[in-house]
């Protein structure tokens, strides 16, 4: 297989597992978002908890592969972006800490401030990390200050990086962020209404569709904004040579954002397909169908997620400060060999997680009521 | 810069022997849940399916806070050791990666069907559950080994000077690496040791404490045995690894030995002493004869080279790597000079220890005489403590074995030693803390010893850390400390209240406190 046609797959595979992380551990924190809300006893919150406690785990493996093989498949963007990105980072991190001990502990203790004060911190584990993917991807559109050295080391071009954190909020940027919380709030509460009943439901149900709203029109401002931004473009990039980011000239025009969807318009398929699956999800939502709402929200974020991707296209991650030290999928990858060897990984594993993933979905279905939770006090979270 | 470096290898140092104070517990627990689980299936009293869920609900207090820690472990290649994860990605990031699609997908989906399934399944899926999630914790500690292997005896790769890194052209080698493996092994088996001790210890006092002594006997033997097994092979794998380390790190060896002057066969082994790195010398020592090449050779014809004859090996290395970096450095200048590429790569051999001379002067091309002999003085590691922590481990591996004998002969048989040999049970409850001491000295001798380098002959530490400003690293280390510190008090405190209550907290109406115990 050539070294293009690999790192074009590899673009492709690393969306699929964000796309997986958004879709799978994105439910999880819709739910952990709305928990305090739609649940007004403790009753009521054990049981929206355990709509989530069996999975969220197996499904924050999305992230963590992701981080792996952008790490495997990409080793120049995984040091620069998370070193360069490093108070951000850390902020994602630090607070997705808290959502294993948040499930874990909570019930252990039969204690309503206790519990109170967990329930609070899953609203943050989960709101936040939410929030802050999206504003990460927006600065990609943005560009991160930062350069290589002849020696492929990466410094960054900001006096402190805690600066550098508070310049990561722009209003594009809060925009992309608040995109990623309501389309995964909506997401969560359809989740929800498919696993609730009654009271909880209704509320679930309503959430969702005030977000799947809420997702339509931020989605829509953020793709009229992205015409007055700054947009990137490379030349001299040949797709079949060693990785060495520094060989490419790049340029910024404002609008270069759009130019890979005038230059072929039938990818406006994809921001389509956000916006439309957001409406399906409304109207399945109002006839009670959540299972097929769930499955139209997943593609709707697939579309959303894929738009953002695409109109960066082939950049993966822009340098505002030296923007030849852009990194592209042509220009930032491990060796062909590696690049290889991790597809047959892929190859192998994926399908075998996917299935034992929906087998336990099977097992674990079925509605979670309040009185489910106060027969097995102890061995429900 | 020097800080930076210090700093970033503090906060890796603390947030990986966190993480690993959660992980030996993970991967010895999954088994002991195996083996009481197949018990109940298998004979269908209830009483082992209470046991299988009572080890499993300490076992998931202490898996939470695994997770949380192993995530920070995920992201700090990239947030903290920037150029190392650009120099050697190609290849480190590879087990990495597949550790997440064959390992923890495998562990966390199963994790949440053995605490929630009991009622959806048949005793044997329940059961296959458990299986699954032991066999992917251990299949995590493989890759992860596998990767950590790699760093220090790392084969199976080449250096492009287009690319600036180290390359992969061999990954079967990297997989079947034997240091990766004995590491393998020996890891996994001291984390069997450390959750035998834990059931063993914790039903100790249940005995002690004269509550639900059928259920606590019954852990006691399991633990017994499963603990004996493992501990004699924690004993033998770690020979195994000692081997390897002989042969793929001899300053390691020499330091963890407090060899300064070469020692020709049979030499001997030294039981206590004091290395001091200063004037290059035992202050005292005693030794054992012939036992050194025993051991590290398994023969009596192995000598054992001394820091003094590495140091002046390393010097010529170093002025060799000098040489093939400064065209290195010409290249990278100006990336037109293609010829130079050829020449570069038949000469990558000592390029790593040319690297370490960027430690005392950015222009190596003029480095001083003096700084050449400073750099080869400080590619060995420091031997004291490397001397002390290997012995601490070594200490406590024997001890371990002396216990779990001890248990296994006393406990089989009758039952009334429970009543006889109070001792006994006092010295398990004791030395529930002593496996971790153990795995943290087995840590640092294997990590600090690989000092300077961090990936072995190739990358020297110092050149691995990301370019952050200080005050980022003093931010982030005092925020781990913090939350670290937090979780760990509320950590320690549930799994205390929950070994207080014992299987009481089941709820099953069973067991002491229910039966009426105060
Ligand atoms: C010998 C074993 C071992 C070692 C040396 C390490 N780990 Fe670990 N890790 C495990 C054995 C383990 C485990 C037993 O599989 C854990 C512990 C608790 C748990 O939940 O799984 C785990 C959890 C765990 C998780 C959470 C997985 C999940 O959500 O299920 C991550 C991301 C990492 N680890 C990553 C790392 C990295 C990047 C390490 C090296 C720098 C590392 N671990 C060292
Ligand atoms: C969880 C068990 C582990 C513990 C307790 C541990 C311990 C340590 C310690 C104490 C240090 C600091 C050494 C020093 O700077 O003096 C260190 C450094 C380091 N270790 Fe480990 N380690 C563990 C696992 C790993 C694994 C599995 C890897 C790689 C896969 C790894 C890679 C590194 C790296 C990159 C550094 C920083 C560079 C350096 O200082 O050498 N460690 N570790
Ligand atoms: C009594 C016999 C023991 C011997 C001879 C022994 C030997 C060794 C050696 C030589 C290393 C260094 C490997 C390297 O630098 O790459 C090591 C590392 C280690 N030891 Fe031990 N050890 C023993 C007992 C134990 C015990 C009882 C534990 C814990 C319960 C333990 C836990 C570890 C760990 C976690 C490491 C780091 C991982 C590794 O490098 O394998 N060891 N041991």
């Amino acid at each position: 297989m050539s070294y293009m046609l690999l790192r074009l797959i590899w673009w492709g595979l690393v969306g699929i597992l964000l796309i997986g992380f958004a879709i799978m551990d994105g439910h999880d924190l819709g739910v952990g978002a709305l928990s305090p809300f739609v649940g007004k006893s403790d009753s009521e919150r054990r049981a929206i908890i355990n709509s989530i406690t069996p999975h969220w785990d197996g499904n924050q493996v999305w992230l963590i592969t992701a981080g792996g093989a952008i790490f495997a498949a990409w080793p120049l963007v995984y040091a620069a972006s998370f070193s360069m990105l490093y108070i951000a980072i850390l902020a994602v991190l630090w607070t997705i800490f808290l959502r294993p001990v948040a499930f874990e502990y909570r019930s252990k203790i039969a204690n309503v401030n206790w519990r109170k004060t967990w329930d609070w911190v899953l609203f943050i584990a989960s709101a936040t990390p939410a929030l802050l993917f999206g504003v990460a991807f927006g600065n990609l559109f943005i560009g991160v200050p930062f350069h290589f050295d002849a020696n492929m080391r990466v410094f960054s071009d900001q006096p402190s990086i805690i600066m550098g954190f508070l310049n990561l909020l722009s209003p594009f940027t809060i925009l992309a962020g608040l995109v990623s919380l309501s389309m995964l709030v909506a997401h969560g509460g359809t989740y929800l209404a498919l696993r609730t009943e009654q009271q909880i439901q209704q509320r679930a149900k309503f959430a969702a569709i005030l977000f799947s709203v809420i997702t339509i029109i931020i989605f829509a401002a953020g793709g009229i904004y992205l015409h007055y931004i700054n947009g990137f473009i490379a030349h001299n990039l040949d797709p079949n040579a060693p990785s060495d980011p520094l060989f490419k000239n790049v340029i910024a025009t404002p609008g270069a954002w759009l130019n890979n969807y005038l230059s072929y318009p039938w990818l406006l398929i994809l921001p389509s397909i956000g916006i439309v699956g957001q409406i399906f999800t409304i109207a399945l939502n109002k006839l009670n169908k959540h299972g097929f709402a769930f499955i139209t929200s997943a593609i709707s974020i697939a579309g959303i997620i894929l738009t953002a991707g695409v109109s960066l296209f082939p950049f993966i991650l822009p340098s505002s400060s030296a923007l030849n030290s852009s990194l592209t999928l042509w220009d930032a990858t491990s060796t062909q060999h590696t690049l290889l060897l991790m597809l047959v990984a892929a190859l192998i594993f994926t399908p075998i997680v996917l299935i034992y993933t929906s087998w336990v979905y099977k097992i674990m279905r079925g509605k979670l009521t309040v009185a489910k939770i106060e027969e097995n006090s102890k061995s429900y979270y | 810069m020097d800080n930076l470096i210090y700093l970033s290898r503090i906060q890796f140092a603390i947030t990986a022997m966190v993480h690993f104070l959660f992980v030996p517990l993970t991967l010895g627990l999954t088994w002991l849940l195996v083996i009481m689980e197949a018990i109940y299936v298998r004979t269908g009293k209830q009483i082992y399916k209470d046991m299988t869920k009572y080890w499993g609900k300490l076992f998931g207090i202490n898996f939470a806070i695994g997770v949380t820690t192993g995530l920070t472990m995920e992201f700090q290649f990239g947030t903290n050791w920037a150029y190392y994860a650009h120099y050697v990605g190609d290849i480190f990031g590879t087990p990495l990666a597949i550790e997440g699609l064959m390992a923890f997908f495998l562990e966390s989906t199963f994790i949440g069907m053995f605490f929630f399934s009991w009622d959806k399944v048949s005793k044997r899926q329940h059961l296959l559950f458990t299986v699954l999630v032991a066999i992917g914790s251990n299949l995590s500690a493989l890759w992860i080994l596998i990767a950590n292997g790699w760093m220090q005896n790392p084969i199976g790769t080449v250096f492009n000077p287009i690319t600036m890194r180290m390359e992969l052209n061999n990954f079967a080698s990297v997989v079947v690496n034997p240091v990766a493996q004995a590491k393998f092994f020996h890891t996994v088996c001291s984390g069997y040791v450390t959750a035998s001790i834990f059931v063993l210890g914790v039903s100790s006092y249940f005995i002690l404490k004269k509550r639900d002594l059928d259920f606590a006997i019954k852990s006691f033997k399991i633990a017994a045995l499963f603990g004996l097994c493992s501990s004699l092979a924690v004993i033998i794998m770690g020979d195994q690894s000692g081997l390897y380390v002989y042969h793929a790190q001899p300053a390691k060896l020499a330091a963890i030995e407090g060899v300064f002057d070469t020692e020709n066969a049979p030499a001997g082994w030294s039981v206590i002493g004091w290395p001091d790195q200063k004037s290059k010398s035992n202050l005292f020592e005693y030794e054992i004869p012939y036992l050194g090449s025993l051991i590290l050779t398994h023969g009596m014809h192995g000598s054992i080279t001394g820091l003094n004859q590495i140091i002046a090996q390393n010097k010529q290395r170093i002025i060799n790597g000098q040489k093939t970096l400064i065209m290195l450095d010409k290249y990278r200048a100006n990336l037109n000079n293609k010829d130079l590429i050829p020449l570069i790569e038949a000469q990558s051999q000592d390029l790593g220890y040319g690297m370490l001379l960027k430690q005392y002067t950015p222009d190596v091309a003029n480095a001083t005489p003096a700084m050449i002999d400073t750099a080869a003085e400080n590619s060995v590691p420091n031997s004291l403590p490397l001397y002390y922590s290997f012995r601490v481990m070594v200490f406590l591996g024997f001890s371990f074995l002396l216990l779990f004998i001890l248990a296994t002969l006393n406990s089989f048989g009758s039952n009334n030693v429970f009543v006889t040999k109070p001792w006994l049970l006092k010295f398990a409850k004791y030395w529930i803390p002593m496996p971790f001491i153990a795995a943290w000295a087995g840590w640092f001798v294997a990590e600090y010893g690989r000092q300077p380098w961090s990936i072995y002959g190739i990358l020297p530490t110092y050149l691995s850390a990301s370019s952050l400003s200080l005050g980022d690293l003093v931010f982030s280390l005092t925020g781990f400390i913090v939350i670290y510190s937090i979780l760990a008090i509320i950590e320690i405190w549930l799994m205390l209240k929950y070994i207080k209550l014992g299987p009481s907290s089941l709820g099953t109406g069973q067991y002491y406190y229910e039966q009426g115990g105060k």
